[in-house]
């Protein structure tokens, strides 16, 4: 059993081979986690497990067995989009939309990062109890998730915007 | 026409909201009944012949549906190339027909199962012999004596005019250097993916990520020797394209495989089947020698570049044509050359030609300036020509002084130092640099376009192009609610399906211009039909009005004198309609016979480089455009800052590597292949002057191709400012920073 966007799914595993990413968007349906290579170079399959965000494209479906998992198309609220999803289209965060799932569950990862004190290279000082979302500690902790459209400046205003007064 | 346009706002993306909240879905996406899945077997070898292959392992592997090589594969015709506009491909190779290899990564076999572990597993159990032949692999071997190819995008390969050599020897001032840049992967996100159902023997429908709609199709009528209006190729969100998202091998071996299976199949490419299955952007090696007065005007411009090629294909990079159109000169020697190699296919790659072939311009004019002891910027000021300055045509708009004008004052060109290695901050030299950019204006001919008006007062525009991300859907509709005189949100724009009318490929910055062109074809033709409808009680009636005598604005028909009008949706109800629809096709773009047209651009860099790591850091970006009209300024910015970005990357990391022995690419993955990442990109600065063009649709030009143009000189031309260091031979990497 995998809790997928807050519903417990008993989606048989096919394949043991199976990664989350292709359990994800083959046997559940949910298309917004995305393949760019399969192989942990893009960032495009990031889902957060449990909260955290991982590229579900190493990660074995099993492995995500008991497990909470919220995609893109489990963040937003109330029915609506999420502030973040909101600012991604405010600063035109996207052009072909691609990578666009994967920066979304990235960047809400991340916030949770920063907010639990979590340093990046660029963070000032290592052991603060947490961070200031600056554009410099957005671009560092957001580099694995690569878009080719080369959207970043909306993609880090729309972050920056959303979390002004910290992470929610 | 509406009163207050729409065209000029930054209205957001249409499609937004399915972007971000994952409900936007792209080909890999399309459900489909019954689906099996494919992969690839690719060869490891350049050239040569396949000897045998073994499939017993891999027939009976669990799972396993079909598998096809050349011994059970279709008659496959050759497909017609994308410059042909019969096609949309980039090779005249034959796939999978016969055992000849040809590159190092040509698909040898196609497995066909159940699920996609099933499918790649199969297919490393495909055991293939060779005997390899001795490929044409080393460039430098190749390039002495290379031959000129038949043309160059249609034009010249070689621009002569005077003797530029005689001149260059006798200059006051003389550049005279060879540049290289390397092989470039276009690297869209969105892995090639594509899906055919065939509903019998001579008909199917592919689902295909590709930005050439209405080309697939005819690629594929002419490859399976088919009907095209058999042929359905649907292809809505394509997620990044760049120009490599067109008719390779994939889809038609994926093609080939459901006919063979009797199954719908679908194919995704793996990371480095991208890499290897399709071509990318060629490696360059150019000359460029500028001869000039001591007041920097030139004697002599010349600009030989040597590109590549696979085998038998025929696409020569235009490297040369920024030097054909830039600046004026006495003398011009301009000539390019081809080899042909054992890779894959040379295909378009973001601003083709002018993108490397500006580098080696660019850079060649700032050291000229620096001999000079000029601003870089005031040499070129000072060769800007009066008219084109190999063919002679006037410029139908070109503005180029006014955008360096305004990019020196927002970039603050002047606080510049113009003695290199001077500045520093810690560990960094900091360093600024500059260089134009050019892009042609293209409009293709063949787009056609349908307006449909309902009941309720609102169109639907509908034409077979798709979206990559350029707003196509949100600046069409844009543009056709002010043509048709209708609010923003009575528009829909419909695309992506080659059952709607014809499209022109997204190719060239082409297709915005290509698509309005089809648009006021089919908006005349309904304007047509709609006075033909109204009733003689109609107002319209007795203005005996022809097309031109009424207008098209508030949600109806309005005779331009000024009598009484009627509103779209009265029209049709007087006439007992549901609706009424228009189709038209583009005028032919003549407008490019008497004008030389183009885009125009200047980018300003500022570098940080690393005293000791010999690292380069972009800290600072201006670039200022001149392109026309602008549809929405919030999606024409993204466009310039992603091709600035894609610039940034072929400056300083961007580098297909193949093995000169094997032919094969050594980094064919993300994690070994460098696109720019979040940390690598500044804030990007844009700005863009808008002046119309007078000769073009809307008088906008294209807007995705010219921002790349001119940033790897500009990044280049920077680091010579911090460092002294001239680089020559992209990308800029720590170790020739170093001089290592
Ligand atoms: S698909 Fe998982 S990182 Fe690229
Ligand atoms: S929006 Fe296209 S890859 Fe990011």
């Amino acid at each position: 059993m995998i809790v997928i966007n807050g519903t417990p799914h008993d989606t048989e595993i096919t394949d043991p081979r199976r990664s989350l990413l292709d359990h994800l968007r083959e046997d559940v349906g949910l298309h917004g986690p995305k393949k760019g290579c399969d192989q942990g170079g893009c960032g495009a399959c990031t889902v957060l497990v449990d909260g955290r965000r991982v590229l579900a494209c190493l990660t074995l479906a099993a492995q995500a067995e008991g497990r909470s998992v919220t995609t893109v198309e489990g963040v937003g609220r109330d029915g609506g989009l999420d502030p973040l999803q909101e600012a991604f289209i405010e600063h035109d965060g996207f052009q072909c939309g691609y990578c666009t799932p994967g920066q979304v569950c990235s960047a809400i990862g991340m916030a949770d990062e920063v907010a639990r004190g979590v340093p990046s290279r660029v963070s000032p000082e290592i052991g603060a109890a947490s961070f200031d979302l600056s554009p410099d500690e957005i671009r560092e902790r957001m580099s694995g998730n690569l878009c080719r459209c080369g959207a970043y400046n909306g993609i880090v205003a729309a972050i920056e915007e959303t979390y002004l007064d910290g992470p929610r | 026409m509406n009163a207050d346009p729409i065209v000029g706002r930054a209205v957001p993306r249409r499609d937004g909201p399915a972007k971000v909240s994952g409900a936007a879905s792209f080909t890999a996406e399309v459900p489909v009944e019954g689906l099996a899945h494919a992969a690839l077997v690719c060869s490891t070898v350049a050239a040569g012949e396949i000897t045998g292959i073994d499939l017993t392992e891999a027939r009976s592997a669990p799972g396993v549906v079909a598998v096809m090589t050349h011994h059970n594969a279709p008659a496959i015709r050759i497909a017609p190339l994308l410059i042909t506009l019969r096609g949309a491909s980039f090779t005249r190779a034959p796939v999978m027909q016969d055992a000849r290899i040809r590159w190092n990564g040509q698909p040898v076999a196609i497995v066909v199962a159940e699920t996609p572990e099933q499918a790649d597993h199969a297919a490393s159990l495909v055991r293939v012999g060779y005997a390899p032949a001795e490929g044409r692999l080393v460039f430098d071997d190749l390039k002495v004596g290379a031959p000129q190819p038949d043309h160059v995008q249609g034009e010249a390969p070689a621009v002569l005019r005077g003797d530029a050599e005689a001149a260059l020897r006798t200059a006051a001032a003389r550049v005279d250097q060879v540049y290289r840049t390397p092989w470039h992967t276009h690297c869209a996100i969105e892995l090639h993916a594509t899906t055919v159902a065939w509903h019998d023997e001579r008909s199917l429908t592919m689902w295909d990520a590709t930005q050439a709609v209405t080309h697939s199709q005819a690629t594929l009528a002419e490859v399976f020797d088919l009907d095209p209006e058999d042929i359905r190729v649907v292809s809505q969100f394509v997620g990044g394209a760049f120009g490599n998202k067109m008719m390779w091998s994939h889809q038609i071996l994926c093609a080939a495989a459901a006919r063979l299976a009797r199954r719908p199949v679908r194919l995704v490419l793996s990371r480095s089947d991208v890499f290897r299955v399709t071509g990318g952007r060629t490696r360059t090696e150019q000359r460029v020698a500028l001869g000039a007065r001591a007041n920097g005007t030139l004697t002599a411009l010349v600009h030989e570049a040597t590109t590549t090629t696979g085998i038998n294909d025929g696409f020569a990079e235009q490297c040369t044509f920024p030097a054909r159109v830039l600046y004026g000169a006495d003398s011009f020697g301009i000539d390019q050359r081809v080899v042909e190699l054992h890779t894959p296919a040379n295909s378009s790659m973001r601003a083709p030609g002018e993108s490397v072939g500006s580098f080696a311009l660019e850079c060649a004019l700032d050291e000229l300036a620096e001999q000079l002891d000029v601003d870089p910027l005031d040499v070129r000021a000072g060769l800007e020509p009066a008219a084109h300055p190999t063919t002679g045509k006037p410029f139908s708009g070109r503005h180029l002084l006014e955008a360096y004008r305004l990019g020196a004052e927002r970039f603050g060109w002047a606080r510049r130092s113009s003695t290199p290695r001077s500045r520093r901050d810690g560990p960094w030299w900091i360093g600024h640099g500059v260089a134009t950019a050019t892009y042609p204006y293209t409009r293709m001919p063949g787009g056609r376009a349908s307006v449909t008006l309902s009941a309720d007062g609102c169109a639907t525009v509908r034409t077979a192009a798709h979206e990559m991300g350029m707003g196509t859907a949100t600046v069409q509709a844009q543009y056709a609610a002010d043509h048709l005189g209708l609010p923003l949100d009575r528009v829909r724009f419909e695309y992506g399906d080659s059952r709607h009318p014809a499209a022109v490929p997204a190719g060239g910055s082409a297709q915005t211009v290509s698509i309005i062109a089809s648009v006021v074809a089919a908006a005349r033709a309904l304007t047509a039909e709609l006075l033909h409808l109204a009733a003689p009680d109609s107002p319209l009636a007795g203005a005996g009005a022809g097309a031109d005598d009424v207008e098209m604005r508030d949600g109806g028909l309005h005779p331009r004198d000024g009598g009484p009008g009627e509103s779209y949706a009265a029209i049709l109800r007087r006439a007992g309609r549901a609706e009424l629809a228009a189709e038209g096709a583009a005028s032919p773009p003549t407008e490019t016979a008497q004008h030389a047209m183009h885009s125009y651009g200047v980018q300003f860099c500022e570098v940080r480089v690393h005293d000791v790591t010999g690292e380069v850091r972009v800290s600072r970006w201006l670039g200022v455009f001149d392109t026309g009209r602008i549809i929405n300024p919030r999606t024409a910015a993204s466009q310039f800052r992603g091709a600035i970005v894609m610039g940034i990357g072929s400056a300083l990391t961007e580098e297909t590597i193949f093995d000169e022995r094997t032919g094969r690419v050594l980094n064919a993955s993300l994690a070994e292949y460098h696109v720019p990442v979040h940390a690598d990109i500044p804030p990007i600065d844009v700005a863009w002057l808008g002046h119309p063009d007078p000769m073009a649709p809307m008088g906008g030009k294209g807007v995705g191709e010219v921002g790349m143009v001119g940033v790897a000189a500009a990044v280049a031309n920077a680091v010579h400012n911090a460092t002294g260091r001239r680089i020559r031979d992209l990308p800029i990497t720590p170790d020739k920073v170093l001089g290592l």
